[in-house]
């Protein structure tokens, strides 16, 4: 990452986002309900909620940092580190298991110099497991962002890759 | 058997695109809810228990008596709440996506009249994050049914008031546990909660909620328009309706179907998956996602209701088949399932923590051939020790489900694999096929 990228990631929220957080808080029964939907914001447009951010939000929703980080950190989706322009969810489960999800595994490990839980080099891909998308009926299955990807195999894969820059 | 009708999926259009809400009107949709607000909220509760509908999402528990136990009249408490359990996120199933994606509509009518059947003032509908169409889809739908007088105040005149919200989740398995999915909806860490109180009791804030799922709401307006006696009447077995069956693995057709409650598990794979591809036979399925024991290839006769598949030592679960072919070790897929269940627990119950992954270790060693003929010995303790109630939920006693049944039906791929001290399927565990 520059240091360029790197200071925008770490700007404060600026006026525009933190009022559509505190809509959402307003819009809530209770502020603390919006968290999710607000580091949902967060990451929308960071590509993940820095420390700094994840405080700013808990402020906005009267919670405590701790108290909203161990919301975070439960869930899959909510990202506290730093990931690539697109992220792969690669269906981990026994539907794909049983249809060759460890292939599919091997093969986009290798086309991208990861692991699992990695950022490739150029910062273009994060590869993580996720559980079962309900795509069974075309496993194995993947997302990449918010697209859908079924019925995968090394070439599929490939032609897949290609399409995100 | 005199007819094959299929309520839940008559509305689904070619291509898969959603009915819009004329569309759906002129489809006949709606009706069911100015029924419904011309009975009382008792007599709808009345019709959907005698209609026997149980839940849809893996526990069956009746819908009915579930609304039942939410306190009403004057002096009962406000707010009160319908939550729809659209969080699909048990391995192997995928049925509600298709009614939230392909019949929106169909899902708002639904949760207008449970609201009202238990009087509720507030409606979310908790979808996982990773349905994109369906959230976008349902966000559209409510927005239709605003403007056309079916959600607000003053719902078509009757003086009832719903508000719905669609809500989608940060992503975690654990969210599906019905209390769970209410501490979530707090913006607190989703644990569940122990009962007693029951959610109908003190839910969401405090307050009294009923949470159901996605298929199993479905069938309320179909109920209300119809009547109990024509929904028995579609189901081959003692429960009421039709069933989202689905079924994936090595068969030639993979895919859902919806078909009387009670169809035999073979009529499935055989007649509409279209059997095994060639070159794979099928071993053993979980009948109802990574939660249900196995149920081996000697009862396939079994009808696919809640007690026919008790009675084979398994349960219907969501309904939703997964195949075990001849070419897939079971160990290891036991290993991928309980990797599974160890890495959603929530964390909070010490014998789910610390047990799952233990389990999932042995597992993993013994499939590397490095397992001891204790391992099985303490792979049952277990079984025992977590199926028991020693936990908050059902994630730890659903995650020894297929554990169990592997023990007993597996045992001789288990002491072969410890035997020989290698994986009998060791050169296709990585295969494409």
């Amino acid at each position: 990452m520059s240091t360029a990228e790197q200071d925008r990631k770490d700007a404060p929220l600026d006026a525009a986002l933190r009022q559509e957080i505190a809509a959402l808080a307003q819009h809530a029964e209770y502020k603390r309900a919006a968290g999710t939907d607000a580091l949902k914001l967060v990451q929308k447009r960071f590509g993940f909620v820095s420390d700094q951010h994840l405080a700013e939000v808990a402020a906005l929703l009267e919670m405590t940092p701790a108290e909203l980080d161990s919301v975070a950190t439960f869930y899959n989706l909510i990202f506290r580190r730093p990931v690539g322009r697109h992220v792969i969810l690669l269906c981990d489960s026994v539907a794909c298991w049983v249809m060759g999800e460890a292939a599919a595994r091997n093969h986009l490990c290798a086309r991208l110099g990861v692991n699992l839980g990695e950022t490739t080099q150029d910062g273009r891909f994060t590869l993580l497991p996720i559980v079962c998308l309900g795509h069974c009926d075309h496993a194995p299955a993947m997302m990449v962002d918010e697209d859908q990807h079924g019925d995968l195999d090394a070439a599929r894969l490939d032609a897949i890759l290609e399409g995100y820059r | 058997m005199t007819t094959m009708e299929k309520p839940l999926t008559a509305m689904l259009q070619p291509g898969g695109i959603p009915l819009d809400v004329t569309g759906y009107e002129r489809a006949g949709g709606y009706q069911a809810l100015r029924k419904a607000l011309t009975m009382t909220p008792e007599a709808i509760i009345g019709e959907v228990k005698r209609s026997k509908l149980r839940g849809r999402g893996g526990g069956g528990f009746a819908t009915g008596r579930k609304w039942e136990a939410v306190p009403t009249g004057a002096d009962a408490p406000r707010q009160r709440y319908l939550v729809v359990n659209a969080d699909e996120m048990e391995p192997g199933s995928f049925k509600d996506r298709l009614l939230l994606e392909q019949t929106p509509h169909q899902m708002i009518e639904s949760v207008i009249i449970s609201a009202f059947a238990i009087q509720a003032d507030i409606a979310y509908i908790f979808v996982r994050a990773e349905y994109v169409l369906a959230l976008g889809r349902l966000a559209r739908a409510v927005a239709e049914a605003q403007a056309h007088g079916y959600v607000g105040t003053n719902i078509l005149g009757s003086g009832f008031a719903l508000t719905i919200h669609v809500h989608a989740s940060g992503g975690r398995y654990i969210c599906g546990e019905s209390s769970a999915m209410l501490t979530a909806l707090e913006g607190r860490r989703p644990i569940p909660r122990s009962r007693p109180p029951r959610s109908a009791q003190s839910g969401l804030w405090g307050k009294p909620s009923v949470v159901n799922n996605v298929e199993t709401l479905c069938n309320v307006p179909h109920i209300i328009e119809r009547g109990a006696d024509w929904f028995l009447s579609l189901s081959r077995g003692a429960d009421g309706g039709t069933k989202l069956y689905g079924l994936s693995g090595r068969v030639k057709r993979p895919g859902l179907w919806e078909l009387p409650l009670g169809t035999s598990l073979n009529e499935i794979l055989e007649e509409h998956a279209g059997g095994m591809q060639a070159g794979y036979e099928c071993r053993a399925v979980l009948p109802g996602g990574a939660s249900t024991a196995f149920v081996m290839a000697a009862d396939f006769d079994v009808a696919m209701d809640f007690t026919s598949v008790q009675k084979v030592g398994s349960s219907l679960g969501t309904g939703n088949i997964m195949a075990l072919d001849d070419r897939r070790c079971p160990i290891g897929m036991l290993r991928n399932l309980e990797h599974f269940f160890a890495q959603e627990s929530c964390g909070w119950c010490t014998p789910c923590r610390d047990g799952l992954p233990w389990v999932e270790r042995i597992l993993a060693a013994i499939e590397a051939g490095e397992g001891e003929p204790e391992d099985l010995e303490t792979l049952a303790h277990h079984v025992a020790f977590l199926s028991s109630d020693g936990t908050f939920c059902d994630l730890a006693p659903g995650a020894m489900a297929p554990l169990g049944s592997a023990l007993k039906h597996f045992r001789a791929e288990f002491e072969q694999h410890i035997k020989e001290k290698c994986c009998p399927w060791h050169d296709t565990a990585e295969t494409w096929a």
